[in-house]
């Protein structure tokens, strides 16, 4: 198994041993086959491409071949001890709709995703007056998955939108360095390069 | 009383020097329950094996056949001479490999490739069963097999896998026999038969029926063959199992050689030249009687109503590993039914996956040569073997 990039790292470490799991957007099973294999938790994925799904079918993973936008509200609530929207909520349709669905389904959602606030994004629009490319978002922005980019402001208010709890909030960049922010401050949204949320519905009254 | 017996067919053989398989007859002592209430005995299932059962029997694998397949999965048909019916998928090297596993596969009750079915000789009668033999179901279909694997020393099956009917099998084994069934792979199925499916597998029996030469079901007493009929009941099925797109790729409207039309009724279209050759050739054989008994077996598939309508109940507590293949193009068991059984496993907090595969060549694809097809099952039935622990 080869090492595990540094935001699936965070997120494995925010769950606990012998969890059920639902991946959502589970790519080609990396992150699953850790939690699975190290911590053995009961791991579920759901996936769009063909050729990811078949790659998890081979690890011997349990995965769907579905979409975050359509398949979510099939599943039965709090199922899942645990959630997770690795990198994939920027790239749905209704993005409000799926956390809402995530946050459902299962006890704690776990969402990572690319931070639009950051100073680079900032700088490209202020100073060339172009969509920013950068090394976390290099598509053009005809040719881009990611339809729904937030910065970590955005995020942070739809999650009070939802009436979720944030439990965790961690900043990431791309040298792999890891660290909890405070999300109180303008900071982290001017200088992390992407964001990872454990988030957790509140109580229905 | 379990015997082993020579399988026998209906039809002369075209290839004399080819593997004919194995048969096993069940005595009176052994009787096959059926869902309609009626028994029968003795019966004779015929099957074929590919591999070797290792020492502690845990890599069996059985294979079930679709609505006009039969037992010859991985070597050549002794009636037609032609090739297995899924050589890519079942072989040495192949994505269901037989230097690894020992495959099963087993003609179906009601067939006629050496299992009992309508056109064999009644015991209670001296003739053939004709429409005396009783109506069988998807599920007096496994009561069978399970017999034989029984008969095989098979405990647990590592992998139970089929398309189509075959896989009709596959979701009836994983809830009949859960403990018996280590993983299951359903390809291009469903949970029950739709009212469009019923509705063309009832044009090809009309068709059947409506041949003079049918006699009522006794064709073979008045030495008769309603070949007619079942070529059109072939022809309208094989329409089903492919796409219009597929259709328009193959054929488009082109003529068959020939410069202009007719103005007449001979086959002037390709399509047609190429209908009436899968009618043909498929009348050599197959029996009419056993088309009857068997597209009613998958039109009385309704897997939920046995478990107060709530498919997630037949699967509750499976420990099986479920692996759901469909096809985009695939109209008469589309990706929708597919998913439906994936998302009721998913409820029964089964373990599932689900691949759509994308093709154009509709429900026929299972049969084809579809790469992601072939990756698919390789990978799931090597893990699964992994994880069962099988060398």
């Amino acid at each position: 198994m080869t090492a595990l990039r540094a935001d699936l790292r965070a997120i494995a470490d925010m769950i606990p041993a012998g969890s059920r799991v639902l991946d959502v957007g589970c790519g080609d099973g990396a992150l699953l086959e850790h939690l699975v294999k190290t911590l053995g938790v009961d791991g579920r994925g759901i996936e769009l491409s063909q050729v990811n799904v078949n790659a998890c079918v081979a690890r011997g993973l349990s995965v769907l071949q579905g979409d975050a936008d359509t398949d979510l509200h099939e599943y039965p609530s709090s199922v899942f001890d645990i959630v997770i929207l690795s990198q994939t909520v920027q790239a749905t349709r209704a993005p409000n709709v799926v956390l809402a669905n995530l946050l459902r389904i299962g006890g704690r959602t776990i969402v990572s995703f690319p931070n639009f606030g950051h100073w680079r994004v900032r700088a490209s629009l202020l100073f060339k007056g172009r969509m920013p490319r950068t090394k976390a978002l290099g598509y053009h922005w005809y040719d881009t998955p990611n339809i729904h980019l937030c910065t970590i402001a955005d995020f942070v208010e739809t999650a009070k939108e939802a009436d979720a709890t944030i439990v965790q909030a961690l900043a990431l960049n791309a040298d792999g360095d890891v660290r909890p922010m405070n999300i109180d401050t303008w900071g982290p949204n001017l200088l992390a390069e992407g964001a990872i949320f454990l988030l957790e519905a509140k109580q229905a009254a | 009383m379990v015997e082993a017996v020579d399988p026998q067919f209906l039809r002369p053989l075209a290839a004399q020097n080819v593997d004919r398989g194995r048969a096993m007859t069940f005595g009176a002592d052994k009787p096959l329950t059926l869902d309609s209430g009626r028994q029968l005995s003795p019966f004779t299932l015929a099957y074929m094996t590919y591999g070797a059962l290792n020492a502690d029997r845990s890599n069996a694998v059985l294979v079930c056949h679709a609505l006009t397949g039969d037992q010859f999965v991985a070597s050549a048909h002794p009636v037609t001479g032609k090739p297995g019916w899924w050589e890519t998928m079942v072989g040495p090297g192949k994505p269901i490999d037989t230097d690894r596993f020992f495959v099963i596969c087993t003609n179906v009750i009601g067939g006629c490739m050496g299992s009992t079915g309508p056109a064999d000789i009644d015991p209670a009668t001296g003739k053939p069963y004709g429409l005396d033999f009783p109506v069988v179901t998807i599920r007096d279909m496994v009561r069978a097999q399970a017999m034989l694997i029984d008969a095989l020393g098979v405990d647990k099956l590592l992998c139970v896998i089929g398309g189509s009917m075959g896989g009709m099998q596959v979701l009836q084994w994983a809830a009949s026999y859960p403990e018996r069934v280590f993983a299951a792979v359903p390809i291009a199925t469903a949970a029950r038969h739709s009212a469009q499916n019923i509705a063309f597998h009832e044009v090809g029996r009309q068709a059947i029926m409506a041949d003079p030469d049918w006699n009522s079901g006794n064709y073979q007493l008045a030495e008769t063959r309603p070949g007619k009929g079942l070529a059109v009941a072939r022809m309208a099925a094989h329409i089903t199992y492919l796409s219009e797109a597929a259709l328009q790729r193959k054929f488009g409207r082109s003529l068959q050689n020939r410069e202009a039309v007719s103005f007449g009724f001979g086959p002037d279209f390709q399509i047609e030249s190429y209908l009436h050759h899968q009618g043909m050739t498929f009348v050599d054989r197959f029996d009419a009687n056993s088309y009857l008994y068997i597209t009613r077996a998958m039109d009385y598939f309704d897997l939920a109503a046995d478990y107060g309508g709530v498919l997630a109940e037949a699967y509750r507590g499976a420990k099986t590993r479920f692996c759901i293949i469909s096809f985009t193009s695939d109209w008469l068991f589309p990706t929708v039914e597919n998913k439906r059984v994936a998302h009721a496993l998913n409820a029964a907090a089964a373990n599932v996956s689900f691949v759509e595969i994308e093709t154009d060549r509709g429900h026929d694809a299972f049969l084809l040569d579809e790469p992601e097809l072939f990756a698919a099952v390789r990978g799931f039935v090597n893990a699964a073997a992994t994880v069962r622990g099988v060398a």
